[in-house]
């Protein structure tokens, strides 16, 4: 029945709006923890356990060694910080930091390329009437196809005498040690990932309205100035989210320089591929200390971009404090952005 | 007034077409094509190498020529193990997509309607969760499961594959029910329905089709996973398929056999790109539903 209120009724729906929050709160808490509780309890056991006992496990070392009194220890022995010392020394601290420089130098030039790309790419497909359903689907397929496969393509482009050196011309042995392996894995990650970003901003441009863009037109704006001015502005919370989780994406990058180049490979190693390899030679304390270290740089890393840029990754979703109907006119305030967004994906269809 | 206004649209009009100049009506088609491209080149280099005979795989000619199944055939041959990976992988990303949506679907539908405290932080949690990087979870889960005998088992890979699979499906299905009007509970508890029915019947019923692009979104997330498959397992028989083409070993020594690769990620590939042919519009209003407001 409130479905069917006419607009001159609105004032008179004002006491009812007030009363459904209420009804809503009652004992709404308990019901929402019980409604949460499987959720929360899933990623609690797969998430926050395992970064705990990561935690733990860095403090303690794993095999057989001499104590001080000659006598041989076997299992697990607590070391304190020690692991995380060792990490900074000798070779061990040499391949440390050439994996962190690895990491980040990735998630640096992948997610710029990425991010220009993909914003290019949103503009291209924003401008474009005709074959946009054609583009839609040939920008799912590098997401779609799994980063395995892909860093295999790639392997295979990139091979001696592959399509790569054919089409360039050149004779590089992309696979070897050296910048070449490294413009490989940047490629190919650019490849699967910047179309992505693309969709995502897409989306964001669909979002503005016509009339700000004729008024700049009317105002004698220029392609340039419109662009900087209006276009970047209001995306900019659409490609910020994007941004920051294609930084977060790479800062855990394993699969693709571990296909498509290797491991043990000093141009290429991240700190994922050195933590796995540590585990995977059953050097757990080690293993669990450089998995922690990455765990702590991502989440600083996200925590600095969600502060000092104010990426709002909540978005919508964040919900206003219960009561004073506040919901209500939440409600309202974005039922023409959900409008705009379905008539975006209908858009899309032609 | 209404007559400037007017003026000044009609001189807006006459502007705009005066622009359309040949170079700017096919400037946004090449660039569709640039786009179409640069998605599908390399792609199409994968089909075509898989296409190939054996003999040519160095081959760079664009069409495969003479044309040939054989690198298919070399990846079903049974030393390969290939069909038991992709079964594996079925079983795996399956039991995930299952497992998540009937979990993911109740938070989902209480973070979208229900109205208490704390509930910034569930969503900061939830979202949070999944940024962590996949190393930091796997490492100390493979001790864990060494100890408790879970390598080489699915549960292995299923479990901690719901760890970046669940905030992915909560997220997609918090805002499809979110887009529903309230007033369809509402309707339906006014004819008796109790909450709890009027989500069963009136709710879900509608939330189906953003249900099912959830579904493949994190299907797909799923189907694709590596580092905890490659970590959890060490038998050929339960491996999945990613795991399997990434260890193809070829007949002669060094040699990496692309041919019978491309062909399996041919094979991995194509039910993906089928379904995101067949759904793609689905498929992008989840993804950025997710990211986009």
């Amino acid at each position: 029945m409130t479905a069917t209120a006419p607009v001159a009724e609105r004032p008179a729906k004002e006491p009812k709006q007030s009363k459904r929050p209420q009804r809503f709160n009652e004992g709404t808490g308990r019901l929402a923890a019980i409604l949460l509780s499987p959720t929360l309890l899933v990623l609690g056991l797969v998430v926050v356990f395992p970064i705990i006992m990561a935690l733990r496990e860095s403090l303690f070392t794993s095999g057989t060694k001499l104590d001080a009194n000659g006598f041989i220890v076997k299992g697990s022995t607590f070391v304190g910080l020690q692991n995380y010392t060792d990490i900074f020394k000798g070779d061990t601290g040499h391949r440390f930091w050439n994996a962190a420089f690895n990491t980040t130098f990735f998630t640096v030039v992948c997610v710029v390329l990425e991010t220009i790309l993909g914003v290019a790419m949103a503009l291209i497909m924003h401008k474009a009437f005709k074959g946009r359903g054609v583009v839609r689907a040939s920008i799912l397929v590098p997401w779609a196809i799994p980063t395995v496969v892909s860093a295999l393509l790639w392997k295979w482009i990139f091979q001696a005498d592959g399509i790569a050196n054919t089409l360039l011309g050149t004779q590089i042995l992309w696979s070897t040690e050296g910048w070449q392996s490294k413009a490989s894995v940047i490629i190919a990650d650019t490849w699967k990932t910047a179309p992505f970003i693309g969709l995502l901003v897409l989306a964001g441009l669909q979002t503005i309205p016509a009339e700000v863009y004729e008024a700049a037109k009317v105002d004698g704006a220029s392609v340039w100035k419109t662009f900087t001015r209006i276009t970047l502005p209001l995306v900019k919370p659409a490609l910020l989210v994007a941004v920051l989780f294609r930084i977060l994406d790479t800062l855990r990058i394993f699969d693709l320089p571990f296909v498509l180049v290797g491991a043990h490979k000093d141009s290429v190693e991240t700190l994922s591929m050195l933590a796995y390899d540590e585990a995977f030679n059953t050097r757990y304390g080690p293993a669990a200390a450089y998995a922690t270290l990455l765990f702590i740089y991502v989440a600083v890393v996200a925590y600095a971009f969600v502060k000092i840029l104010g990426a709002d990754v909540i978005g919508e979703a964040r919900a206003k404090k219960p009561g004073g109907g506040g919901k209500a006119k939440k409600r309202r305030a974005t039922a023409p952005e959900i409008s705009a967004a379905a008539a975006t994906n209908t858009g899309m269809g032609a | 007034m209404a007559t400037a206004t007017a003026q000044v649209r009609a001189d807006a009009a006459k502007v705009r077409a005066a622009e359309v100049s040949p170079m700017r009506r096919w400037a946004p088609l090449i660039g569709v094509g640039l786009i179409v491209l640069y998605c599908l080149a390399p792609f199409y280099w994968m089909v075509v190498s898989a296409f190939r005979r054996p003999a040519d795989q160095f081959s760079n000619a664009l069409i495969p020529r003479p044309f040939s199944l054989q690198n298919f055939k070399d990846v079903f041959s049974a030393n390969n193990g290939f069909q038991r990976g992709l079964l594996n992988s079925l079983i795996v990303a399956g039991s995930v997509t299952i497992l998540t949506l009937v979990i993911g679907m109740i938070a989902a539908y209480t973070l979208a309607r229900l109205d208490f405290r704390g509930k910034n932080l569930v969503l900061a949690i939830i979202i949070t969760t999944s940024m962590f990087p996949g190393i930091s979870l796997v490492v100390p889960l493979l001790k864990l499961f060494i100890n408790i005998h879970w390598i080489n088992t699915y549960q292995a890979m299923i479990v901690p594959s719901l760890s970046f699979a669940l905030p992915l499906a909560v997220w997609n299905l918090t805002a499809f029910f979110r887009q529903m009007p309230q007033e369809l509970e509402q309707a339906a508890m006014v004819d008796g329905c109790t909450p709890a029915q009027a989500f069963r019947k009136v709710i879900l019923p509608l939330a189906a089709p953003g249900v099912f692009t959830t579904a493949i979104i994190t299907f797909i997330a799923a189907w694709n996973e590596f580092l905890i498959a490659l970590s959890m397992t060490n038998k050929k028989s339960i491996q999945t398929a990613n795991v399997i083409i990434s260890q193809f070993t070829g007949t002669t020594g060094r040699d990496q056999p692309f041919g019978s690769q491309m062909a399996a990620g041919v094979v991995v590939t194509i039910p993906l790109v089928i379904a995101v042919l067949l759904f793609q519009r689905r498929i992008v209003a989840g993804l950025t539903a997710g990211g986009v407001k």
